[in-house]
């Protein structure tokens, strides 16, 4: 790859798109480039000279902010005021080999969350307005500075994982709201992976109000409480009964640092050359995957979002897998987060669709980049 | 008065073989073409407007749903969706050219899967169905629409419709899992299930609020949730909306996520009270119920902190509820606002802005001075958590001048939310109400960004067509890259 464009404003972005006769390989500080089908661009196109709040109102619950705004001073800032960006976004740096957790742009395009997703809403569900240049470089923008609005489609959820394939994003609208005052972590041991899931399943379903449920094979089951502190002692209690065991409590500051590893699933950075795939199901679905797949593969993994979310280590191999990985579940997705860039190109990194939705996918790309311009083939080919 | 496409003569003389046709897919009386029949389906929430479709189908099946758009589609003919009809934007307003497609007989729960907590229902299924299929083992689904006894789950999601809930629960988006639904074109497509974030584009987060204009929705996967333990409220009064708007900023400020907070103004008030008896103070300015909802411990502790953040707020009154019989009395006054309001006017017509909160006096202050302008009374009803504004128009609709004003009073105070940085609906949706004030919030530019996306799912524009956008184009008008050079843009398409 060679030129690099980078537009110091939005007329200049519009200008440079418009006028790209190259596809573009659009990146923020370049810490998910590795995430998705390797991109087939001549020239990047450099969003990170968009930085800097454009409002913050605490009482609100908004934050406009320009795309290219690292991520950790967002973090850092909002901590100040005791908010945070309710669906946990994860770091992984540590997974993809890149540097820093990277800018808001790119984790809205890419619409990563945490352990917190199952209660609070994926990064999608806090996205309340863009403003961004689309593939054929019309200046476009949708949604506003509040919390409740239906006017017009919802483009923020469709550009939200979109993978950079529509539009270049310049700001976002995000939804912020209060951190909890304190947070409790329980963890249970001695199950097997089905034990887990129900013993998960039974904490979700009570009054508990869990923020947290996963498991980590051979370790514990970890369910994590959050809010004042009075209410967060009763809910333990409850959850006592609820699963009829007697538990152990992690205190705060060990209950932080576990959910930080949970969340960006650190346990698989240590074995970079493996593939590493992300499976949503339905929770109840996990433990007979697994089943399946350990007969076939030496295997790692772990559960997240009460069984939901699984991430996958398998061994090394050309294809990742991919046949006995997609073969392992009815219903869901799996997407191909971590391998070489040959793999990657080689196989469907995100799920496949049915012919009539992957035309419906087509034809949206179209509406936005008529020339394939930005990121081309990063989600499928041709997409 | 707002103006429809102009119909195609050509369809309206073809109604007797377009009705045989559907009848072909959808026997015995599945089929209403006779006007007295489909006198029903004539008009939906926003009453002001009627129009008799061209036929009525209420198809069982995704098949025949799929058969029915595949006809319509083939021979060019217009189809407007519709639920239970109480739509207050005009979304299901019939076309006299068009197919009024009625999901009402898609009224089964499916599935209950309380493993997974979620569940599987046809979109005919009431909102409260929904709750009351898994009340017994104490869920419940969060999004509450005042109107939950009768609207249904599919125009929820063709609305992405809220509820007094919605600051701590989210609206339907935030809690619908999947859908199936059927393309114009026929296909049968599913996005997301149980499972959580459907990949791809996010197809479910842009059909969710689309108002019946990108497909016809034939199933929905929703999340239910365990119901709180306990909830309580406080109810208080103030001698200016300006405290109120300060007392909920600070409850915010603090960290605390009401499970519901509601104001309402002088007017709105002094017509609850009138008409439930709720007991509510008459000398203030704007009362507030904060609801707290979950464990006891947690509901005590918080509801104590928002009475000292009330009471340094300058509260004139205010009361915690001590049962659950008071709670629902403090509820009385504020649910029953809307037949208040009916009770004092022949009429009234009910806006739907969103401002920025902090905006909130001045935009009560400007509302009181466009109603001296157009002569019209007004009464607020507010989600003040979201700053979601539920302005109440009072007027005769027996008085063509009022309908007219009562039209424009509406179009300036949305304007003015738009001026103030909020936004012409929170959760009502567009439909053909606000249609003509899109260009209030939005360039041609974004309009014409959010019509390629139209194009993309409905490339006839035949799905709804005169509802949202102000202006049809044609999908290949939009394409730039197809536009001929010297060609006269639009020139054969009406604006209306
Ligand atoms: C008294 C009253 C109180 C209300 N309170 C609230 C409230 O608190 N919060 C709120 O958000 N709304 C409220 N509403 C508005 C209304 O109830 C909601 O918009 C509701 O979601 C509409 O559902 P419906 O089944 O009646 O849909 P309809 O009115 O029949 O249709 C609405 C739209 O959805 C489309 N549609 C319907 N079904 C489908 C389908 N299966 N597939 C695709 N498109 C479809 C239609 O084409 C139309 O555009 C209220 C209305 C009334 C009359």
């Amino acid at each position: 790859m060679s030129a690099v464009l980078k537009p110091a404003s939005i007329a200049e972005l519009a200008e440079m798109i418009a006028a790209a006769d190259v596809p573009l390989e659009v990146i923020g500080t370049g810490s998910k480039r590795h995430l998705g089908r390797p991109v087939q661009a001549a020239a990047s196109l450099d969003m990170s000279g968009f930085t800097g709040v454009i409002a913050y109102e605490p009482e609100e619950l908004i934050l406009d902010v320009a795309a290219g705004t690292p991520l950790a001073d967002v973090e850092s800032m909002l901590g100040q005021r005791g908010q945070q960006l309710a669906f946990e976004p994860p770091d992984w740096s540590a997974l993809l080999g890149g540097t820093g957790s990277g800018t808001v742009g790119g984790l809205v395009a890419c619409n990563l969350s945490g352990p917190r997703r199952l209660k609070a809403g994926a990064a999608r569900d806090h996205v309340l307005g863009i403003h961004g240049v689309t593939g054929a470089g019309d200046l476009f923008k949708a949604g506003a500075r509040v919390v409740k609005n239906v006017t017009g489609y919802d483009m923020p959820k469709l550009l939200t994982g979109s993978h950079g394939t529509l539009a270049a994003l310049t700001s976002v609208i995000l939804k912020v709201l209060p951190a909890p005052e304190t947070e409790e972590t329980v963890a249970l041991t001695g199950f097997d992976d089905a034990q887990a899931v129900d013993a998960m399943s039974l904490a979700m379903q009570s009054a508990c109000e869990v923020s947290g449920a996963a498991y980590v094979p051979g370790e514990a089951v970890y369910l994590r409480l959050e809010g004042i502190a009075p209410s967060v002692s009763y809910r333990r209690d409850l959850l006592g009964k609820v699963l009829k065991r007697p538990i152990e409590v992690m205190a705060a500051r060990s209950s932080a640092a576990r959910w930080k590893a949970i969340r960006d699933a650190a346990m698989f950075a240590e074995n970079p050359r493996h593939p590493l795939w992300r499976i949503s199901v339905a929770p109840s679905a996990a433990p007979g995957i697994i089943r399946r797949l350990k007969d076939r593969l030496d295997i790692r993994y772990l559960f997240d979002w009460a069984g939901g979310l699984i991430w996958l280590e398998v061994p090394p191999s050309p294809d990742a897998s991919e046949a006995l990985v997609r073969a392992s579940f009815a219903s869901g997705h799996a997407t191909l987060i971590r391998a070489p860039e040959a793999t990657r190109a080689a196989v469907d990194v995100f799920q496949p669709q049915a012919p009539a939705l992957a035309a419906l996918s087509g034809r949206v790309k179209e509406a936005f980049d008529p020339r394939h311009i930005l990121n081309p083939g990063r989600m499928y080919r041709g997409i | 008065m707002l103006t429809m496409p102009v119909p195609d003569e050509d369809k309206i003389r073809r109604r007797a073989a377009i009705a045989a046709a559907l009848r072909a897919i959808v026997p015995g009386e599945g089929v209403i073409e006779a006007p007295v029949e489909m006198r029903a389906f004539e008009t939906d929430g926003l009453t002001a407007y009627r129009q008799l479709p061209l036929v009525v189908v209420l198809p069982e099946t995704t098949e025949q749903v799929s058969a029915v758009l595949k006809y319509a589609h083939d021979n060019g003919i217009k189809v407007v969706p519709r639920g239970a009809g109480t739509s207050l934007s005009g979304g299901a307003l019939p076309l006299a050219d068009g197919i009024l497609l009625g999901m009402a007989k898609f009224n089964r729960v499916l599935d209950i899967d309380y493993a997974n907590r979620c569940a599987v229902v046809q979109p005919g299924v009431t909102n409260l169905a929904i709750t009351r299929a898994v009340e017994h083992r104490g869920f419940y689904y969060a999004p509450d629409p005042s109107s939950q006894i009768a609207c249904t789950i599919g125009g929820n999601v063709a609305e992405n419709s809220g509820g007094v809930h919605c600051l701590k629960y989210g609206l339907t988006a935030n809690n619908v899992l999947g859908i199936e639904m059927v393309l114009v074109t026929g296909e049968v497509i599913r996005l997301g299930g149980k499972h959580l974030d459907s990949e791809g584009y996010d197809l479910l987060g842009v059909m969710t609020g689309s108002e019946g204009l990108l497909g016809v929705v034939t199933e929905v996967t929703v999340r239910i949730l365990q119901k709180p333990e306990t909830a309580r409220a406080v109810l208080v009064g103030f001698p200016s909306s300006e405290d109120a708007g300060q007392c909920v900023a600070d409850v915010i400020s603090a960290g605390i996520i009401p499970g519901g907070m509601e104001m309402m103004d002088r007017p709105a008030i002094h017509a609850a009270e009138d008409f439930v008896h709720a007991d509510y103070p008459l000398d203030v300015e704007a009362l507030l119920i904060v609801e707290l909802d979950g464990p006891q411990v947690e509901v005590d502790h918080l509801i104590e902190r928002v009475s000292e953040i009330a009471q340094a707020n300058k509260a004139a009154t205010l009361r915690i509820s001590t049962s659950e019989e008071e709670r629902l009395l403090f509820w009385a006054g504020r649910k029953a606002a809307f037949p208040a309001v009916g009770r004092i006017s022949p009429d009234y017509i009910c806006m739907d802005g969103t401002i920025p909160r902090k905006r909130l006096p001045e935009v009560l202050q400007g509302m009181a001075e466009l109603s001296r302008l157009h002569r019209l009374r007004v009464a607020n009803v507010f989600h003040a958590g979201d700053g979601n504004l539920h302005p109440l128009i009072l007027f005769d609709a027996n008085d063509a001048d009022e309908l007219d004003r009562a039209e424009q009073f509406g179009a300036d105070i949305l304007r003015l939310c738009v001026k103030v940085g909020g936004v012409l609906t929170g959760e009502h949706g567009v439909g053909i109400e606000k249609r003509d004030l899109m260009p209030e919030m939005f360039t041609e530019g974004d309009l014409a960004q959010q019509m390629r996306v139209k194009c993309a799912f409905d490339g006839k524009g035949l799905l709804n067509p005169g509802k949202v956008f102000p202006t049809l184009h044609r999908c290949a008008e939009l394409g730039r890259v197809h536009v001929k050079a010297g060609q006269l843009p639009f020139a054969d398409i009406p604006r209306f």
